[in-house]
């Protein structure tokens, strides 16, 4: 039965033998796109950890005398109608959208991912109501939703987590549902119950490993969501609250006054939302075919 | 056929009233109300009789679970309640602005549709080649762009544009004018929020278009077409476009549902008086009665634009038959 292929062992010693350098070159030539969003990722959380020492300024203490002050030596990308740096703002900012985006896809896709799984294995009744829950919650515009769980809690940072959160939920537990639902039918299952494993055990070990795919799919898909949602709640004033960095909060204000007096304040913090989404997207989208081709982005 | 109509419809019912307890008692969910914001919002000493007294014309004294029933039973007379902020019934304000986010979620429509359908097919047929890489750029853009931001850039443009060459900045009009009156200051207006909305709603339409259509593209029928000598423009306009259209379909349906909930930002961006930016305004005066009605209408919205889309579907394909 095990036939052994000569030429792939090679190419696997050599796979091995390669210094990590030309491996990171490969997975470069192979994924180009999703290497140029993995490194834009690396250097989000990069700007996050060591805003402190990237920037000379305070991002939260008003100047009154530099107020508008267009790019310039001093302050690369100009200051805000507060005197604060904008580039500053922006690096520090990444720090709230990583930390509100992170936590918010973590615990949305877990949480996804348990109701999913338990919806699946145990099927019946509990399945049916786990699913109309779904579709209730599904019904809502992400946005709205997320409004008005900020209506209700108060806006805050910690709120728009529990507000981008909810949302997510429903959302992976019914793609992690339907891949679950297919491993439920595979023989090892029946196994592991005849041999009279409890069902957390089973779940556990049996099938959540098996849908990691989907979930580490969602997973990155909803951070660039929540900085997203973030970014939209905060520009609402309904989301992370003055003085925190912030970049929705960042484009907040009228555009006609930026128009006369200047334009720099909104094109900066709006330049990095785009570039943060676009990095994880492609992240993401290369994370889906390495991980699982049938699940190509349409 | 008949039956699985009458079943999607009859399962329209409890996902409507699941969402009715949802919101509810969501927003009630925490202590403060309308009167609150309303007479203590300006930080001076009220008397809390006078909160009272408030409550008690709003009916917000009442017992949650009479609160509900009148919420519930308001459909069934059709009395969808008056505003807690402002005092006119919730149906006389929304239907001042629904005219105009409908208007505009059509037209944001109408501009996916234009760019995604010649875009993605384009990108599918010259797959790997320099067009394809820009198109592909292009959408996956305007997924990550917030379109607010796309909306501030818009207004930036067009300001210092017009005062580039015109000589002094150009606005669109605030006020909105029905269509049907003045079609030239309409259109001046509702263009540009269309457009911003419009981007991102393409963007996804187009990397739909584009894998359906090399999906179709594979397959043996198409194969057979060439192999009998048509030419490529009639194989993909006449078999490819058409069978790659059915996903293309159900996206653009599936965005159109929770195209309301774009406008919220939308409308706040270009100042328009729509449902999303009334939307913003009674969450943040805490007007529960005109709230809760709002998140319904964009429900029932997007509940019925999936069975819509389900149906037509069907109808599409063939091959598809609902039991």
């Amino acid at each position: 039965m095990v036939t052994v292929n000569p030429a792939a062992d090679a190419d696997e010693l050599e796979e091995l033998s390669k210094s990590w350098s030309s491996q990171l070159i490969d997975l470069i030539r192979r994924q180009p796109l999703a290497s140029a969003g993995g490194l834009v990722v690396l250097i989000m959380i990069f700007s996050a950890i060591f805003a402190n020492f990237l920037t000379p300024y305070d991002p939260e203490a008003a100047s009154w005398v530099n107020q508008l002050s267009p790019p310039s030596a001093e302050y690369w990308l100009g200051t805000d109608a507060f005197g604060r740096d904008i580039l500053t703002r922006i690096i520090y900012g990444a720090r709230t959208a990583l930390f509100v985006g992170f936590t918010a896809a973590f615990v949305g896709a877990t949480g996804g991912l348990i109701l999913g799984v338990a919806s699946a294995y145990f099927g019946g009744r509990f399945d049916i109501i786990c699913q109309r829950l779904v579709d209730i919650v599904m019904a809502f515009p992400l946005i709205v939703l997320a409004l008005a769980v900020v209506a209700t809690l108060g806006a805050s940072t910690v709120n728009v987590i529990i507000a981008i959160t909810i949302p997510f939920i429903p959302q992976c537990a019914r793609v992690v549902r339907s891949s679950a639902l297919a491993i439920r039918e595979i023989p090892y299952v029946d196994a592991a119950r005849a041999l009279g494993f409890s069902h957390t055990r089973i779940i556990m070990k049996h099938m959540i490993p098996n849908v990691m795919a989907p979930y580490l799919i969602m997973l990155t898909t909803f951070v660039g969501q929540a900085i997203l949602l973030e970014a939209s709640l905060s520009y609402l004033g309904m989301g992370v609250q003055e003085p925190t960095p912030a970049w929705g909060l960042m484009l907040q204000g009228g555009a006609e006054e930026f128009a006369e007096s200047a334009p720099w304040v909104p094109i900066f913090p709006g330049l990095a939302i785009t570039i943060a989404v676009f990095g994880f997207n492609l992240f993401g989208d290369g994370l889906r075919d390495v991980l699982d081709p049938r699940l190509r982005s349409r | 056929m008949h039956k699985y109509i009458a079943k999607r419809l009859l399962l329209i019912l409890p996902t409507l009233l699941g969402a009715a307890v949802l919101v509810f008692f969501l927003l009630r969910a925490i202590p403060g109300d309308v009167c609150e914001v309303r007479l203590a919002g300006s930080g001076l000493y009220v008397d809390e009789a006078e909160i009272e007294l408030c409550r008690e014309k709003l009916g917000l004294a009442k017992p949650l679970i009479v609160q509900f029933w009148d919420f519930i039973t308001g459909y069934v007379v059709w009395d969808l309640g008056d505003s807690m902020w402002t005092g006119k019934p919730v149906t006389e304000e929304i239907g001042l602005r629904f005219k105009l986010s409908l208007q505009v979620a059509l037209m944001a429509t109408l501009v996916a549709v234009v760019i995604a359908i010649p875009l993605g097919a384009i990108s599918a047929i010259k797959q790997d080649t320099w067009i394809d890489y820009v198109v592909r750029s292009f959408s996956i853009a305007g997924i990550a762009m917030p379109s607010f931001w796309l909306g501030i850039l818009i207004i930036l443009g067009l300001l210092i544009g017009t005062q580039h060459f015109l000589g002094t900045p150009w606005m669109p009009p605030i006020e909105y004018v029905s269509p049907f009156k003045d079609l030239a200051s309409n259109m001046a207006q509702l263009i540009w929020p269309a457009v911003a909305t419009g981007y991102r709603y393409s963007a996804v339409a187009t990397r739909m278009t584009r894998s359906a259509l090399l999906e179709v593209l594979r397959e043996d029928y198409i194969r057979t077409a060439r192999a009998k000598g048509m030419t490529e423009k009639i194989i993909i306009n006449r078999h490819a476009l058409k069978n790659a259209m059915l996903p293309v379909f159900t996206i653009i349906g599936i965005e159109f549902a929770f195209l309301m909930g774009g406008l919220v930002v939308t409308e706040q961006v270009f100042n328009l008086n729509g449902i999303g930016k009334l939307f913003v305004e009674s969450v943040q005066a805490q007007d529960f009665a005109m709230t809760q009605q709002l998140v319904m209408l964009v429900v029932l919205i997007a509940v019925v634009t999936n069975f819509v889309v389900d149906l037509v579907y069907a109808w599409l394909d063939p091959r598809i038959r609902y039991a």
